[in-house]
C-alpha cells in the first residue's frame, strides 16, 4: 500500500462511535450525516479537518456501536487514516470495508495535534515529519491488507462475484 | 489438540482440524442478522451496484427494531426499505416490532449450540448465551457475508470467567458485570472472547444469563460464550426444539487467563455518566435526584427485567417528578408480564408502557432525553448525548436499581426497599 502522510488531529481513549456520530443523526442521509462527524467530542470538526488528515487516538478507538456511519463519516470529510494503540474490533473491521486504514500503533499517544506523520504500510511503522521520530505500526494481515489494497470490501467483493469464493 | 468452544466453532467454520489464536481464517456462515438501521437501507445500493442477490435467503434474519414505531418520516422511509428488502430478496424470517433483534433470536429458536453466527450490531454477542459464537459486524461485512456466505474472522484468545458463589436477592447479572467492567475497564477484554462459567452461571435463567454475553460489548470483548447445561436444553425444549450438547471447550484448552468473581459478594452497583466502567455501589449514593427512569433494550427490558421492576414497585408509586417509562424488550416478554400481573403492577405504579424496540437507547425512538434531564436507566452505554441530547446525564443500573430510584426520585440501594440487608 502507497504511504499516506498528513495533518493530526488528537484524540483521547475510549472514543466510541456514539462520539464520532450520535444516534440521532444516523436517520439522515449519509452526506448530512458526515456534517456532525465527532460532534459528541468536538462540535465543529467536519469544518475543520481537510482531505488527507489523520486522526490519531488512544485505546479502544471505535467502542461501541457497530454503526459504519463512523468510519464512513471521518473518511467523507477526508480523514484518510486512524492511528491508535488500539481499535475496537467492530470499527477496525468496518474501517477497512470503507477505505479508512485502521493503522494500530503502540506509541501513538507521543504524536501531537498540528504535528504532521508518514503512514508506511509497507515498513511498518509512523514516522513524525517533524521530529524525524519512527514509531512501530502493526502490519495488517495478508488477508486484510488485499481488501484494503481492492480499495474496500465492494471492490473486493467486485472481483470475486463472478470468480471463485474469497 | 485441545480448543475452547470458540476455536471449536471457528474451525468447524473454516473447514480445519484446528486453529490457533491470532490466525485470520476464512469461514462459513450458519446465520446472518441485519436489522433496519445499518440493513437493508445501507445494503441494498451496495448489492445493486455489484448485481448479485443473497447467497441464502432462508439463513438470513431480518428485524425492524431501531426505528418502530415510525417516529417522523424518515423512520417511515427506512421501515418501507426494511419491508420492500424483504419481500424482493425472499428473506420470509422477518420480523417488525416483535422486540429488539438480539431478545428474539433467542426467544424464537432460531439460534444454536454451536452455530457461527454474525449480526450487524455490537450486541449481537448476547446470542453466545446459547453456545453459539455471536459476532457482531458493521453494514458491509454483513454485505459480504449476504453475497458470499463467508467473512474472514481472527481467532480470538478465550478468558476463563468463572463465576462462583450465588447472587443475593436484588443483586443481579446486571451488577457482576458492571463489577467486572468497572474492575477491567471498557477496553478490558479487546479482541478477547469471554467464556463464562461457574455455579453463579448455573443458577441464572437465559434471561439473566444473556446479559453475561450482551454486556461483553462493552468490556471490549469480541463476544462473550456459556456452553450448553440443563437450563439451555430446557429453553430449547419449552421451544419445542431439540438439540445436542454442542461444543465446549477442552478441559486442557488454552485460555490466556481466568477471572475469578464471587457472585456472593456482589452489590447493587451504578455506572456513572458518561462512562460506563465507572462504577460505583449503589448505597454510596447520597441526594443524586433523577427525573427519569428507563427500563428498556436488549440488555435490561427481558421479562426478567420486567419482574425485578415489579418486584420493587408492587404497592408503591413512581415519585412526584419523575417519569418512569418501561419499553419491553420483546412483545413475548410482555406477553409474560401481561400473563402473570407483572405488567399491571408496573402501570399501576405510574410507569408509562413504551412499544417494544431499540427505543431511547441508541438515542433513536420514543423516550430519548432533553438537555439538563437525568436519567437512570436498564441500558448498557451512556456515554455522552447516546440517549439524546449531549446535554444529558445517563446513570446505569439493574432494573431493581432503576424501579427504586423512581419510587426514591433518587438513586438509593435498591436492596433498602426490598427488606434484604444491605
Amino acid at each position: 500500500m502507497k504511504p499516506l502522510q498528513g495533518r493530526v488531529w488528537k484524540f483521547g481513549d475510549d472514543i466510541d462511535t456514539d462520539l464520532i456520530i450520535p444516534g440521532r443523526f444516523l436517520v439522515l442521509e449519509p452526506s448530512e450525516i458526515a456534517l456532525h462527524v465527532m460532534e459528541g467530542i468536538r462540535p465543529g470538526f467536519a469544518e475543520l479537518v481537510g482531505e488527507g488528515d489523520i486522526v490519531v487516538a488512544g485505546d479502544n478507538f471505535g467502542s461501541g456501536s457497530s454503526r459504519e456511519m463512523a468510519p464512513r463519516a471521518l473518511r467523507k470529510v477526508g480523514i484518510v487514516a486512524v492511528v491508535a494503540r488500539s481499535f475496537s474490533r467492530i470499527f477496525f473491521r468496518n474501517s477497512i470495508n470503507v477505505g479508512l486504514a485502521p493503522v494500530e500503533c503502540p506509541d501513538a499517544h507521543v504524536i501531537e495535534e498540528g504535528q504532521s506523520i508518514r503512514i508506511d504500510f509497507d515498513r511498518g511503522e509512523v514516522v513524525i515529519v517533524e521530529t524525524g521520530k519512527r514509531l512501530v505500526a502493526v502490519s495488517l494481515p495478508d488477508e486484510l491488507a488485499a481488501i484494503m489494497e481492492a480499495g474496500g470490501m465492494v471492490e473486493f467483493l467486485r472481483t470475486r462475484v463472478n470468480g471463485s469464493q474469497p | 489438540m485441545a480448543m475452547t468452544l470458540a476455536e471449536k466453532i471457528i474451525a468447524r467454520g473454516a473447514g480445519l482440524s484446528e486453529v490457533f489464536p491470532d490466525e485470520v481464517h476464512w469461514v462459513d456462515v450458519d446465520l446472518a442478522m441485519i436489522h433496519d438501521s445499518g440493513g437493508p437501507r445501507r445494503i441494498w445500493p451496495m448489492l445493486d451496484d455489484l448485481g448479485v442477490g443473497v447467497w441464502d435467503p432462508d439463513r438470513v434474519v431480518l428485524v425492524a427494531d431501531h426505528y418502530v414505531p415510525a417516529q417522523d418520516t424518515g423512520a417511515a422511509r427506512i421501515l418501507q426499505t426494511t419491508r420492500s428488502f424483504a419481500a424482493e430478496f425472499g428473506i420470509t424470517t422477518f420480523y417488525e416490532a416483535e422486540g429488539i433483534s438480539h431478545t428474539l433470536l433467542v426467544e424464537k429458536g432460531h439460534l444454536r449450540p454451536g452455530m457461527l453466527y454474525v449480526g450487524g450490531d455490537s450486541h449481537t454477542c448476547t446470542g453466545g448465551v446459547l453456545g453459539c459464537l455471536a459476532l457482531g459486524m458493521g453494514s458491509t461485512d454483513l454485505l459480504g457475508v449476504l453475497v458470499t456466505g463467508r467473512t474472514w474472522l481472527r481467532v480470538p484468545h478465550t478468558i476463563d470467567v468463572h463465576l462462583e458463589g450465588s447472587l443475593r436477592r436484588g443483586v443481579t447479572a446486571k451488577d457482576l458485570m458492571l463489577t467486572m467492567i468497572g474492575e477491567k475497564g471498557m477496553a478490558g477484554a479487546v479482541y478477547r472472547v469471554l467464556e463464562f462459567s461457574g455455579p453463579a452461571v448455573s443458577a441464572m435463567s437465559i434471561d439473566e444469563r444473556s446479559v453475561l454475553t450482551n454486556m461483553c460489548a462493552e468490556i471490549g470483548a469480541k463476544t462473550g460464550v456459556i456452553a450448553v447445561d440443563e437450563v439451555t436444553i430446557s429453553h430449547f425444549q419449552d421451544l419445542g426444539i431439540e438439540v445436542d450438547e454442542g461444543p465446549s471447550s477442552d478441559s486442557d484448552a488454552r485460555f490466556l487467563e481466568t477471572w475469578h468473581y464471587d457472585a456472593s459478594e456482589t452489590v447493587p452497583v451504578i455506572a456513572r455518566p458518561d462512562r460506563h466502567d465507572d462504577v460505583v455501589p449503589a448505597a454510596d449514593f447520597d441526594n443524586t435526584p433523577i427525573g427519569r427512569a428507563y427500563i428498556g433494550a436488549c440488555t435490561g427490558a427481558k421479562y426478567a427485567d420486567l419482574a425485578m421492576a415489579a418486584e420493587v414497585l408492587a404497592g408503591r408509586r413512581v415519585a412526584r417528578g419523575v417519569v418512569l417509562q418501561v419499553a419491553p424488550a420483546s412483545v413475548g416478554a410482555l406477553s409474560r408480564a401481561m400473563a402473570d400481573g407483572t405488567a399491571q403492577i408496573l402501570l399501576e405504579s405510574g410507569a408509562q408502557l413504551l412499544s417494544t424496540g431499540c427505543g431511547a437507547c441508541p438515542g433513536i425512538g420514543s423516550g430519548v432525553l432533553g438537555p439538563g434531564e437525568v436519567c437512570i436507566s436498564t441500558t448498557s452505554r451512556n456515554s455522552r448525548g447516546r440517549m439524546g441530547s449531549p446535554e444529558s446525564k445517563v446513570y446505569l443500573g439493574s432494573a431493581y436499581a432503576v424501579a427504586a430510584a423512581a419510587v426514591a426520585g433518587e438513586i438509593i440501594d435498591p436492596l433498602t426497599l426490598m427488606g434484604v440487608p444491605a
